[in-house]
């Protein structure tokens, strides 16, 4: 079964004909070749596929594209502007240590947008809890909550 | 050696990582991302049983699935491809399957979703046998063989070390205790999970993208499966994409990698493996459980006088690296604190477990947790307060250990020290609340495991001023790049920015023997200062000719060029390099560099200056313990380290931070659950890895004794900060509530029951 859907990917709207089964990351990653959004579970584990669907973080994998219709779906490569320059968390985390092998990366910045766009002063316990589906095996973590930190009150815009 | 770090321009900075802006947008490519035209999708067929004999295997059904190119049974394998230094292991398994993360088929097909259904179809008959999954039970004479052409599950391995007199060192004690530890299989977890993509061109040379942290001798051993394929005198490149961590875990060539040359040649396409995360975690190897059974002593004030150690290792169904940790063991056996009589005999034993392999520490923690652990033991029968107690025996610097190991700068009294302090401040005793601490020693200047523990690289220099490194080592998101680029633009006068670290590609880079032993910044650091040097000395002799002055005078700084305190004598480096060569006769400004550390190999008893310098910490853990639910929790955690120097503090701190939470899962909570050799926790919810909800706050202070054999005084840091995370919680745990538990992990489970048992 395919579907025609429209939705907005990125500020772009656009519409797209897809087959029923797919999920968002398959849409996302194989079929437009965003390959930002990455996958490390294929299971809703690790939150590396994470995106922003109407605010709302969500992971890509286990998120059916058929149920993006009529929705707003951001990620990572909707963040930077077209100019190249990074957005203010992108960069908090490179200037922070928040990234080392980067496969986590795109995640957690999705996951620390929809955070803060919800909730510009998050304190360290609720970067914790938002953080918390998003799994990193390098840092430790603390990098990526200074990172977090660095912007706070800044996440909501999105320029 | 001896600069202070506010007399370096770049060395000592924070600059963040050179390559995560790309990663921050998205833009990093991984296995999981690279697509070529043609290219097929492999995937491979697992063993149903631990332990069984391959009767028939039926491929007519998934050959004939519409969109497979090839199926690829044991049976079409040369019986030549063996992998792993034992050579035990052929990457498809043809009669017999002595694990369940045997392979058995592979299949070549148009998508992801095809290969999987044409595994379905493969029609495999075994017949089960009795396997053996307990390294002790193992070793006893009754015990089914795992390989039945060997006469023992016992490894021939000469892992044994007997320096000084042991009986005599226990005679003389005033206190000796002795108990056994164990700890079990963890695995990495590494992000991205496995892949490789392998292709030939015209003329059968070969291309392998793949996930390594060894580029130069995964290239030796694809070579010699081309060899054994028929294929000689061809070219191997192997190329490794940005990868999503390694930890140890790429040290070795695997399956998916010759599954993927096989079926890519056999296809003549190229063909892409990468793993699922459920294969991730079953087929991908964990670190060396063991078994270990330790006494020490030490007389009336404290002072060690022996350490004993008789240690099982479970191997698994085929030998990798981990067969070889105990070579790392022996290092904090022999050396770490001062003790003169040391033995140790380490057995590695197959089973029909999955096989083990390198991570992060290479058998160092589970050495350290085992001594540790102890050390604490036997302070509390010599009456002597654990601290106190490991500073009596502590390494000093410049001295020489039982394995004749050559202690350099040696920072552990500064860590003790510190620790110390933190442990020692805050307020009274509370009930369920206590502290402990565990020290280590580290290979920090390269490790000679191979007869070579060099790297090249070589450097070049463009008209504007920018250097182009191409370097053996390997960034796996540690952060070689920045170390080799922090130092070539410290020694040239430029900017990190100026930098461009070209890594892990055979056909550019020279070579190394890979990521492994805390080495990167030490090794790959020192390759890097060297060809750095070689082109300034170059860009100064063709100065001194411009200058009128001699070549020594002349200095780097700023991106300039320049004599001191003569402001005529002084040009942009960008400039310079261009007049070096438009004009007659002119000249390139180019070098090449190997380093080879001043270590050594093991000699027949295995003393031997292993590494150039030595890496050292200590841990100290406040935890508090529930004692209705026996679950644990970290408070707070310090790890101090002698780093010689940080090259960059920024990523130091973020391998220690790493490195000790990965140490807490292995104290806490991780482990690959096998039952009867099947993994029965293949995937992050029932894997408990330490998540930003369970973080710590860590302290990593950092001691800078500026070693002289390092790159502006650095040693390694990598594995250093989850080696000895375990005995410091266990010691912990046993100040906070009063129980030991001597196997890891340290879950609420055994907590609970030592604590029944305890209070009756």
């Amino acid at each position: 079964m395919t579907t025609n859907i429209s939705f907005i990917l990125n500020g772009v709207e656009l519409s797209y004909e897809i087959k029923d089964h797919w999920t968002l990351s398959h849409l996302l990653r194989e079929e437009m070749g965003l390959i930002g959004t990455k996958e490390g579970c294929g299971n809703g584990e690790c939150g590396a596929c994470t995106v922003i669907v109407d605010k709302l973080a969500v992971n890509s994998c286990l998120y059916l594209a058929i149920e993006v219709e009529g929705k707003t779906v951001e990620t990572i490569e909707g963040l930077s502007s077209t100019e190249g320059s990074l957005h203010p968390i992108q960069q908090s985390f490179v200037d922070n240590g928040g990234i080392q092998c980067g496969f986590c990366s795109p995640g957690m910045i999705m996951s620390s947008k929809a955070l803060l766009d919800e909730n510009p002063d998050a304190d360290r316990e609720e970067i914790k809890h938002a953080l918390a589906g998003n799994i990193c095996r390098c840092t430790g973590y603390i990098q990526i909550f200074e990172s977090v930190e660095a912007v706070k009150g800044m996440g909501g815009q999105n320029e | 050696m001896s600069k202070k770090n506010s007399e370096f321009s770049v060395v000592g900075k924070r600059i963040p990582k050179l390559d995560a802006a790309q990663k921050a947008m998205g833009r990093a490519e991984y296995i999981q991302d690279i697509k070529v035209p043609g290219m097929l999708y492999g995937r491979i067929l697992y063993s149903k049983y631990a332990s069984a004999k391959i009767i028939k295997i039926d491929i007519s059904k998934a050959v004939a699935l519409p969109g497979v190119h090839t199926v690829l049974p044991g049976e079409d394998v040369p019986e030549k491809m063996k992998m792993g230094f034992y050579k035990d292991n052929p990457p498809i398994k043809k009669d017999k399957v002595c694990s369940f993360r045997d392979e058995v088929a592979a299949v070549a097909a148009i998508n992801p979703e095809i290969a999987k259904k044409a595994l379905d179809l493969i029609e495999i008959e075994y017949e089960e046998q009795i396997g053996i999954f307990d390294p002790e039970k193992a070793m006893e004479k009754d015990a089914p063989l795992v390989h039945e052409h060997t006469k023992s599950n016992v490894l021939k391995l000469p892992w044994n070390i007997h320096y000084g007199d042991v009986d005599k060192g226990e005679k003389e004690s005033a206190f000796v205790v002795e108990d056994r530890f164990t700890t079990t299989g963890v695995t990495h977890c590494c992000m991205g999970t496995s892949g490789a993509l392998a292709l030939f061109d015209a003329t059968e040379n070969l291309t392998v993208y793949t996930n390594t942290q060894i580029p130069s001798l995964a290239q030796k051993d694809f070579l010699e499966t081309l060899k054994v394929l028929g294929l000689k005198n061809k070219r191997v490149r192997v190329i490794k994409p940005i990868i999503g961590g390694g930890f140890g875990s790429k040290l070795d060539t695997y399956a998916y990698e010759h599954v993927a040359i096989l079926l890519a040649y056999k296809c003549r396409k190229p063909v892409k493996i990468v793993f699922d995360r459920v294969e991730e975690f079953k087929a991908t190897s964990t670190r060396q459980p063991t078994v270990t059974y330790i006494k020490q002593g030490c007389d009336k004030n404290g002072k060690l006088t022996f350490r004993d150690i008789r240690m099982v290792l479970d191997n698994g169904a085929y030998t990798s690296w981990g067969a070889t940790t105990p070579t790392v063991m022996m290092m904090p056996i022999s050396s770490l604190y001062r003790v003169k009589n040391v033995r140790y005999d380490a057995k590695c034993v197959y089973t029909n477990n999955t096989y083990s392999q390198a991570m992060r520490g290479y058998g160092n923690p589970q050495a350290t947790f085992a001594i540790e652990s102890n050390i604490d033991m036997l302070a509390e029968e010599a009456g002597i307060d654990p601290i106190e107690f490991r500073r009596i025996n502590q390494n000093v610097p410049n001295e020489t250990t039982p394995q004749d190991f050559k202690i350099t700068t040696c920072g552990l009294a500064e860590c003790i020290n510190e620790v110390e302090k933190e442990l020692k401040s805050g307020t009274a005793k509370e009930k369920g609340v206590g502290v402990g601490m565990a020290s280590l020693i580290h290979v920090g200047g390269g490790a000679r495991i191979y007869k070579s523990d060099g790297c090249g690289a070589i450097l070049k220099m463009d008209d504007y001023g920018k250097v182009d490194i191409f370097t053996g080592g390997t960034d796996m998101g540690q952060g070689m790049d920045n170390i080799t680029a922090q130092i070539v633009a410290e020694e040239l006068g430029l900017s990190a920015e100026d930098i461009n670290v070209v890594h892990t590609d055979t056909d550019i880079c020279p070579w190394d023997v890979g990521a492994h032993a805390s080495r990167s910044t030490f090794v790959a650091g020192n390759a890097a200062l060297g060809a750095a040097k070689k082109v300034k000395q170059k860009i100064q002799e063709f100065a001194s000719k411009f200058f009128d002055v001699p070549a020594k005078e002349i200095q780097f700084k700023d991106k300039l060029v320049f004599v001191p305190g003569d402001q005529e004598k002084s040009m942009p480096i960008d400039k310079l390099l261009r007049k070096a060569h438009f004009s007659q006769n002119g000249t390139m400004l180019m070098a090449d560099y190997f380093y080879d550390p001043d270590n050594e190999s093991f000699r027949k008893d295995f003393k031997c200056n292993l590494s150039a310098t030595y890496t050292f910490g200590v841990h100290g853990v406040k935890v508090k313990v529930d004692e209705e639910t026996g679950k644990v929790e970290v408070l707070d955690y310090i790890a101090a380290h002698d780093v010689g120097q940080a090259i960059n503090p920024l990523l130091l701190e973020g391998q220690v931070y790493g490195g000790v939470l990965m140490g807490l899962g292995y104290a806490l909570t991780e482990e690959v659950v096998q039952k009867n050799g099947e993994n029965m926790n293949a995937n992050f919810r029932d894997y408990k890895l330490f998540t930003a909800k369970d973080a710590v706050n860590i302290k990593a202070p950092v001691f800078e004794t500026a070693d002289e054999a390092g790159p502006f005084g650095a040693k390694g840091i990598g594995e250093p900060g989850c080696v000895p995370t375990a005995p410091a919680v266990a010691n912990a745990v046993y100040d906070a509530v009063g129980v030991r538990i001597k196997d890891l992990p340290i879950t609420p489970e055994k907590v609970l029951a030592a604590l029944k048992e305890k209070n009756g």
